[in-house]
């Protein structure tokens, strides 16, 4: 008999721990423009490189090169980088209010704010994003009240959700943002659903299922992709891979697999990965899924590799698990900063628009600010009542409730 | 008007909705093309096509978590799980995602599913296939749960249901689909054909849902019971002949608390039956709510006759389940305290 060692139990670690030298060595990245641009209707096994690649359009230099480029004009381009300066300002200010205690809660989306913003680009009005807490750019690119916003953060008077939601945890079917949970990855699966039920009536819009590199460990993301496979359903399956899950770099939910994308290819599913820091790269990759999709061709599994420059709420400090300086080290720089580049360099834009722009943004972000505070923040002013407590539990309110409101006095 | 078992009378309350109502699916683990491992969605593949009607893979998460998709686009997904025991890996969709989209949302988005599942024992399934969930779905706010004890409130109550604009839990007890089992197990069972609440009609009809049915009118004590034993306790009372009034509940979620008082307060005196667990199980919530409503008009501490709090055993069944020979026992004990 073959005598064996005995076993022993593998648990992978980030490169680097706080005190350390930053290192993305390990880090894969293409050149720009590098990546072929496939048919949309190209099968899964034949784009296979697409899932470990990185597809990318903006270089070094600012330029938009490769078959992946030149799908955008100025304006749209500048519309794009106002978006993501927009979402940036908006988080600067909320979580500012988060500390002056005006709420309990906050997550931002520093250096992820091309995701959300250029995917919103891609789609149109009645499609329905199934969003995480890290998506807002969604709203803020398809010009949803800043105030409406807010005034949900601050579960004031005026609170759409009427108190009843963490902040940050928008609805929104005018906007086509299904209201988020809280939990994780049950989104992924209903987005497929809809999808379905799209299908199902022959209507033509099309859904979209975000998820987060650690959420991915859940079984209802594995769930969605045999769904969405079975069904060949009309859904955009995002992750969003920002490398870490609170404290857990992503390699704890990615296990021995190359990559998040490389998890389609099993389903069959069209898989690209995508430099989630260039506006161009995401919206040219967003725009061949949504095509897909809309032909019927089936869903299309994107990821977006991307950097959690920020803790993950503002109930995280990032510097407990990894090294302060590790976003500066991040390889795929500033979404806001390359953008501004490109358009530096396609002679739109200059430093000094730019600044008075940010400068034009704060200010829009302050007044809706003041606005919202002028209906309460979460300890001060208008208030949601305590009766939309027992309100909207069921369509219709049951015995057993109204007696409880009763009792609680409303 | 037609004669149904359990079984048919749920096919058709599916198939009178989907025939009324494009926006009507009806999804779930052997559903389409075989019509399910209890034949309850046989034909309806053939009759509305395979994209109304259709085969899932078997993911009870992806099951619900697809449906709970559907119906925000606007659809009104029926799906069947195909046990109730099997429900447990979607309870995170059931839970905090089915329960609460119309709440979190403030109505922006509803959830207008029903999930039915065959539920209970009596079939020697053992501990996977026997289940009674029920408490489990009571106890989350959102949520309407619905168990219907014969042909006739099963039809009218399933195309209540599906018509509900809030997702509504429908347990379906599986000792009852092809008769009104009394729990003796040893003698054979009357088929629904012979039973006046196999009369079902083939139409459109429904049954609110959170109105309880007396089956048995009485003045010495109330039984409390759903599903499955209703008929046992109906079995128990006559052969105890004990002038015992018992109430069908059909609809947990919403409880028809009235009629429960009425009764109770006109006997005195309770009993609980159901076959879920003891513990924690949905006879707590309602020997609590007696207490509180009737606790000056009763003349005897109210006594639960449930499932034991162990799994639920294959070869011991018998042993397990709440018979009329425990029934009886029970409103024996009352009746003398």
């Amino acid at each position: 008999m073959i005598e064996f060692p005995q076993l022993s139990l593998h648990v992978p670690e980030p490169a680097v721990r706080p005190g350390g030298q930053p290192d993305f060595s390990n880090v894969n990245i293409a050149k720009a423009g590098s990546v072929p641009r496939p048919e949309v209707d190209a099968a899964s096994e034949d784009i296979r490189d697409l899932a470990y690649s990185i597809i990318r359009v903006l270089n070094r230099d600012g330029e938009a090169v490769g078959p992946w480029a030149g799908l955008l004009s100025d304006e749209e381009l500048l519309t794009g980088l106002r978006h993501m300066m927009k979402l940036r300002a908006f988080d600067a200010r909320m979580l500012m209010a988060q500390r002056q205690g005006k709420t309990s809660f906050y997550m931002q989306h520093l250096g992820e704010e091309a995701v959300s913003c250029a995917f919103r680009k891609a789609l149109r009005k009645g499609d329905m994003n199934f969003p995480t807490y890290r998506q807002a750019g969604l709203l803020i690119a398809d010009d949803y009240p800043m105030v409406e916003m807010m005034n949900q953060i601050f579960s004031n008077e005026k609170d759409p959700l009427r108190g009843r939601q963490l902040p940050i945890m928008y609805s929104s079917k005018e906007h086509g943002f299904f209201t988020i949970s809280g939990n994780l990855a049950t989104q992924y699966v209903q987005a497929v659903g809809w999808a379905m039920a799209s299908a199902i009536k022959n209507d033509t819009k099309i859904a979209a299922a975000w998820i987060g590199d650690g959420s991915t460990a859940e079984s209802d993301f594995h769930s969605a992709l045999v769904f969405a496979s079975t069904y060949k359903a009309p859904v955009i399956l995002n992750i969003v891979n920002n490398q870490w899950a609170i404290s857990t770099f992503q390699g704890i939910a990615r296990g021995g697999s190359g990559t998040f994308a490389a998890r389609g290819l099993g389903f069959g599913i069209p898989a690209l990965r995508v430099d989630g820091n260039d506006y161009l790269a995401v919206y040219a990759v967003s725009l061949w899924a949504t095509e897909r999709a809309r032909r019927n061709l089936g869903p299309t599994l994107i990821e977006y590799v991307t950097y959690r420059v920020g803790g993950h709420s503002s109930s995280d400090d990032p510097s407990a698990y990894r090294p302060k300086t590790e976003s500066e080290a991040w390889p795929l720089g500033d979404p806001v900063l390359r953008l501004k580049k490109h358009l530096i360099v396609r002679g739109v834009w200059s430093e000094e628009r730019h600044v008075q722009a940010e400068a034009e943004i704060l200010d829009e972000v302050i007044q809706a600010q003041k606005e919202a505070e002028t209906h309460g923040t979460l300890h001060a002013g208008g208030k949601p009542s305590v009766r939309d407590i027992f309100e909207g539990v069921y369509a219709e309110m049951p015995p057993h409730i109204r007696r409880q409101r009763q009792k609680a006095g409303y | 008007m037609a004669r149904m078992t359990m079984i048919e009378a749920v096919r058709s309350a599916m198939d009178v909705s989907m025939e009324r109502d494009d926006d009507v699916v009806v999804f779930g683990e052997d559903v389409g093309y075989f019509g399910g491992v209890f034949r309850c969605t046989q034909g309806l593949q053939a009759k509305y096509g395979k994209t109304r009607c259709f085969d899932a893979p078997i993911s009870e998460s992806g099951i619900v978590g697809t449906a709970i998709g559907m119906a925000a686009y606007g659809l009104k997904p029926c799906v069947e799980i195909q046990f109730a025991d099997y429900m447990y890996p979607a309870y995170d969709q059931i839970t905090q995602e089915a329960a609460r989209i119309r709440y979190r949302s403030n109505g922006d988005f509803t959830c207008p599913i029903v999930l039915r599942m065959p539920t209970g024992g009596g079939i020697f399934g053992g501990q996977t296939h026997s289940q009674s969930p029920e408490a489990l779905f009571t106890h989350v706010c959102g949520l309407k749960v619905v168990v219907p004890s014969n042909p006739y409130d099963a039809k009218g109550l399933l195309i209540a249901s599906i018509e509900d604009p809030d997702p509504v839990m429908f347990l379906e007890p599986k000792r009852l689909y092809n008769g009104p089992f009394d729990g003796h197990h040893d003698r054979p069972v009357t088929p629904w054909s012979k039973h006046e609440l196999g009369e079902v009609p083939e139409g459109h009809y429904s049954i609110p849902i959170g109105k309880a049915e007396i089956r048995r009118q009485g003045s010495a004590v109330t039984v409390i019971a759903y599903g499955t034993m209703v008929h046992v306790a109906l079995a128990a009372a006559e052969e105890m002949g004990v002038d015992a009034e018992v109430i069908d509940l059909r609809s947990l979620l919403p409880l028809d608390l009235d009629t429960i008082v009425q009764s109770v307060t006109k006997t005195g005196r309770c009993v609980v039956v159901h076959e879920a667990t003891l513990t924690s199980g949905y006879g707590a919530e309602l020997a609590a709510l007696v207490q509180e409503h009737c606790f000056y008009q009763l003349e005897a501490p109210i006594v639960r006759v449930t499932g034991w709090d162990t799994p639920y055993p294959h070869a011991q069944e018998w042993d397990y389940f709440p018979g009329p020979g425990r029934v009886g026992r029970a409103l024996a004990e009352v009746m003398e305290a």
